[in-house]
């Protein structure tokens, strides 16, 4: 490839299993604690973590963000930072929260 | 973005890899808004269920955990199948892929099974705002694996007819990133919309 890209060790199918199982645990994890009664003061916060754990796994490793060019980074992360913010203001616009 | 910054080192002609993938991910991020315009309508009406079903009378969690699981499985199936065209093996690649569009579909029958027991269970998309907004997120991100589903097989069938040369390995490559990005896409979705509201 002629662009400049990251040096970082690019990944091999062993590393993409272990990504997988680490995502399938995330997912399990996300289902249980919806079902503790005693989590429900803290669900939205850890499922919002996990959720963006899983996310950043994703883009990083299987989308290989991590070790491509800078301006592809920068593309993404365009949408990725305007999106909640415009999206915020609106839903505090309207007095919403994600969770009541 | 500025002309030189897609040059190659050879000459200052853009490289059409590199133009290409530029534009899928100027793709992506815009998607990202699109997603959050969907993702944030439904946040306004999911309380307005009106005399239909709410969030946590119909939504099955279990089970639509498994479709997510199946997604994101699909994701590391489609990362081999790129990692397989990298390295020129295309007989695995092809493998694959078509793994990569079963599990969509497998997704996509769970996805329409799912909008049947629901309409069974008296969510339409006319019932309520949080009837409409749920359709209409939820319809859109399938539309958008449908989609992918029908890439991954045209890409596949390409390579089987030899219509898919060596140095076009950027095909997988942004058919992988949309597949991806679908996946992430849905995994927001699944958070917001499923685990966050029952």
């Amino acid at each position: 490839m002629s662009e400049a890209t990251t040096n970082r060790r690019h990944p091999t199918p062993r590393d993409y299993w272990m990504i997988a199982g680490i995502l399938f645990v995330i997912t399990a994890v996300e289902v249980i604690v919806t079902y503790i009664d005693a989590l429900d003061d803290v669900l939205a916060p850890i499922l919002i973590v996990l959720s963006a754990a899983k996310f950043f796994l994703v883009v990083a490793w299987f989308m290989h963000l991590r070790f491509e060019a800078k301006r592809y980074r920068r593309l993404f992360l365009i949408g990725l930072v305007s999106a909640p913010i415009l999206f915020g203001v609106v839903l505090l616009t309207f007095g919403v929260l994600i969770v009541d | 973005m500025a002309a030189d910054t897609v040059t190659t080192t050879e000459g200052h002609h853009p490289d059409p890899d590199v133009m290409r993938k530029t534009a899928m991910w100027a793709f992506l991020g815009s998607e990202v808004l699109f997603f959050g315009s969907l993702i944030t309508t439904f946040l306004l009406y999911r309380t307005r269920i009106g005399d239909g079903p709410g969030p946590a009378d119909i939504f099955d969690v279990p089970f639509t955990s498994i479709s997510s699981f199946v997604l994101l499985m699909s994701s590391l199936t489609m990362v081999l199948a790129h990692h397989a065209a990298g390295r020129r093996d295309w007989r695995r690649m092809r493998v694959w892929l078509v793994a990569t569009s079963l599990l969509g579909i497998v997704f996509l029958s769970g996805q329409a099974f799912e909008f049947t027991e629901f309409v069974h269970e008296g969510l339409t998309v006319s019932t309520s705002p949080f009837g409409s907004s749920f359709y209409l997120l939820t319809s859109f991100h399938g539309a958008h694996v449908a989609i992918g589903v029908l890439m991954l097989l045209a890409t596949a069938l390409m390579s089987w007819a030899g219509k898919l040369r060596p140095g076009e390995g950027m095909n997988v490559e942004a058919v992988g990133l949309y597949w991806h990005f679908v996946d992430i896409v849905w995994i927001v979705i699944f958070t917001v919309v499923y685990l966050l509201q029952v």
